[in-house]
């Protein structure tokens, strides 16, 4: 086996070895550049062992059918691209306050509408978290390298069955069809989170039993019957008009996340202890970024590089502290100013915060990033 | 010949004990008084007791409005899901776990306007699904509006002037786009639905049953129908023949009348077993 | 069919189910049944043949006919 360990690999065919590793096995999607590449890998893939791929006949179709595979006990995933994430977000809606596990994936390309099909972006961050209606819990991964796509799917999985609720994965169109070499991990090597199992008699089952954070999800068909709505509802299921119930039911989908933002954060520090400039950047912008600041440094400039996986809920307490010990704070983005916001927000007026954005379809370079850097060292 | 008389002279499935399919608690249901949707639900009971399926092994999705309210009334595995998706979702079930019985409740908005793509493909992929339209010309639920099926000229609150716009049938539909099973019945004929349901229930593929019920507090009122028995009586009796009257009939008798029972069936793979046995089978070289 | 059959009918009325749309009285062929203010009784229950379409069409679950 160890021969095949060493792949070199396009970031959406890494996304499907880290979906098979996580134990997906149902997929149901509808063709979109520039994710297509997955729905592809995994129709070949699952049939063989043992799972589930079917195309429907449009992107709203796909989240529902994956939610229904998920209600039935199946690791589900669906991925696409922005104008089907912009489809996808009834059903994404649908899973939030249903609770139901599932992972998509959206690589992320030009927009608005039909956009740029072909050309990277990063303008579905708000979208991940603001697209659908309603308050509602939301965790979105940001890997920036092919090697990165499959273990954060893998991740991706663990948390929508650990806190079950939908997960996003976003990456641009540059890693999704670049090839890397990576390595596929042996099994046991990275953790593999399975839902946890219902073990109550049935009667004394409640699929939204309060008692419990994350209460457990029985599969449908396990003698387990209960009531699953999109409306509102009581701890059995069952919609429910009463306004103290209406609110415990949104605040707990929202504390269930809330309250784990501290395992759910996970960041990427490139020489930040000691720096004075530092750049917060995501997916193939953070690549740029990371060339930015060593050649900063080279010219004798502290710039360091903090790089979030884990978008949503947003780094909060990493860009707080940041801000207070730096001069400022570069955020390059594929987009007209989204993260920088959220930066802004927490820098709170502690250091200079800057974007930098492009939409023309092309990427950031570093020497875009690197100027900006000179600028703030000064 | 009356129900009642057919009543008399099959073998009753009456005195029925509904609780055993029901969640009790749950009841009284939301429906207006005289809806049919009651009428339509206590035939389906009917037809699972005589299906002779497990409770833990059925599952029921429904989409959004006044029809799609009847998963949380029944004590099976229920799903009551977006507007127009629930075929999408019970196709992700269906496929998911296969050795389910799915049935898919849907009302005439629900399933021919916002469902009407997810209906056709269902269709089409002809994957076990049972799935009941509940047909009563109206939106009922955001207070009467028009739907893909109000006849031409009636009145809804977004019809003052007269709908403009010519009805679906969905049973042309669910059989051009390739459903095996294909049939009608209504309220008002309730033993016969009972049977047709039964039918639907046991054919393996996508089994449609069209079903016209009545709105009396929308569609009714605004149309100067006088109460539900007078909407069942012109709508659902003398609005509709049997496939087996039709027979007999001149073509002119038949002018402007639906067909009920079972109007199309057909032996076609399913999709479940054909993802089992070509896709399945192929990638793992059996 | 003689005497015999005298044994009257049990019709099982739920008035908490029952939302009085009057479907089972303009159905019963015998007119056994009529709506009390807001709900079904039974008016004359030696007219009832059992044929139980009241319970078929009655969307409420709300009367039957126990033999």
């Amino acid at each position: 086996m160890a021969e095949h360990k060493k792949k070199l690999l396009q970031g959406n065919e890494a996304c499907v070895e880290g979906a098979i590793y996580a134990g997906c096995k149902f997929y149901a999607g509808y063709p979109i550049t520039p994710s297509t590449e997955i729905a592809e890998g995994l129709s070949v893939r699952l049939p063989k062992i043992g799972g589930k791929f079917i195309q429907m006949e449009d992107e709203i179709a796909s989240i529902a059918a994956a939610i229904g595979g998920s209600l039935a006990g199946l690791k589900s995933l669906t991925a696409t691209s922005g104008p089907g994430f912009s489809l996808k977000q009834e059903g994404l809606g649908y899973a939030c306050i249903a609770e139901i596990p599932l992972v998509i994936i959206n690589v992320m390309r030009g927009g608005p509408s039909t956009g740029y099909p072909t050309g990277p972006s990063q303008a579905d961050i708000m979208q991940a978290k603001w697209g659908t209606h309603g308050d509602h819990p939301a965790i979105a991964l940001t890997p920036a390298y092919v090697q990165e796509i499959l273990t954060e799917t893998v991740r991706a999985f663990n948390l929508s069955e650990k806190y079950r609720t939908p997960v996003i994965v976003l990456y641009d169109e540059i890693i999704g069809h670049m090839r890397e070499p990576i390595t596929i991990p042996e099994p046991g090597e990275l953790e593999v989170i399975d839902r946890e199992k219902v073990t109550c008699p049935p009667d004394e089952y409640f699929p939204y039993d309060e008692r419990f954070e994350v209460p457990p999800l029985a599969p449908f068909g396990t003698g387990y019957r209960y009531h699953v709505t999109g409306l509102n509802h009581k701890k059995d299921g069952f919609p429910t008009n009463d306004s103290k119930q209406i609110n415990e039911n949104n605040l707990r989908i929202m504390r269930k996340i809330e309250n784990h933002k501290a395992e759910i954060w996970k960041n990427e520090e490139v020489s930040l202890k000691d720096a004075d400039v530092a750049v917060f950047s995501i997916g193939s912008t953070a690549r740029s970024a990371n060339f930015a600041v060593k050649a900063a440094r080279e010219a004798g400039i502290k710039a360091g590089l903090l790089r979030p996986l884990t978008i949503w809920p947003f780094p909060d307490a990493a860009v707080k502290e940041l801000a207070k010990r730096v001069k400022a704070i570069i955020v390059p983005e594929l987009n007209l100013g989204q993260m920088v916001l959220e930066v802004e927000r927490c820098a709170g007026g502690a250091c200079k915060v800057e974007g930098i954005h492009r939409v023309d379809g092309e990427p950031i370079t570093p020497a875009q990033i690197l100027e900006i850097i000179k600028k703030h060292a000064k | 010949m009356s129900e009642g008389t057919v009543a008399k002279k099959q073998k009753l499935s009456v005195p029925f004990d509904y609780d055993k399919y029901l969640r009790p608690k749950k009841l009284p249901h939301i429906w207006c008084p005289g809806c049919g949707h009651g009428i339509v639900l206590k035939a389906l009971l009917r037809a699972i007791e005589a299906s002779g399926l497990n409770k833990d092994d059925i599952c029921m999705v429904s989409g959004i409005g006044c029809s799609s309210r009847t998963p949380g009334y029944v004590d099976f595995n229920t799903m009551h899901s977006l507007h127009g998706r629930a075929f999408a979702f019970a196709t992700g079930i269906k496929f998911a776990k296969p050795n389910m019985k799915v049935i898919v409740i849907t009302g005439d908005g629900d399933a021919l306007a916002i469902g009407g793509n997810h209906f056709i493909h269902t269709c089409r992929r002809n994957i076990d699904l049972t799935v009941l339209v509940y047909t009563n010309a109206i939106y009922g639920m955001t207070g009467g509006q028009y739907s893909p099926t109000t006849p031409l000229g009636d009145i809804a609150t977004t019809s003052r002037y007269g709908n403009i716009e010519p009805p679906f049938d969905a049973c042309k539909m669910a059989e051009a786009a390739g459903a095996s099973f294909v049939a009608r019945g209504t309220a008002y004929h309730t033993l016969e639905l009972e049977k047709t349901i039964l039918e639907a229930i046991k054919h393996k593929g996508t089994s449609v049953v069209d079903i016209i019920d009545a709105c009396p507090t929308y569609y009714g009122r605004m149309n100067k129908y006088k109460s539900a028995t007078h909407m069942m009586e012109v709508i659902e009796k003398d609005g509709t023949v049997s496939v087996k009257q039709a027979d007999k009939l001149p073509p002119e008798k038949l002018e402007g009348k639906l067909l009920r029972g079972v109007l199309y069936k057909t032996d076609r793979p399913e999709y479940c077993e054909q993802y089992a046995t070509q896709v399945m089978g192929k990638a793992t070289g059996k | 069919m003689g005497e015999a059959a005298l044994k009257l009918p049990n019709i099982r009325i739920n008035e908490k189910l029952c939302k009085g749309c009057s479907i089972c009285v303009d159905f019963c062929p015998t007119n056994v049944l009529e709506i009390k203010g807001t709900v079904v009784a039974v008016k004359d229950l030696a007219a009832c043949t059992r044929c139980q379409l009241c319970d078929l069409r009655c969307p409420d679950f709300a009367i039957s006919v126990i033999d």
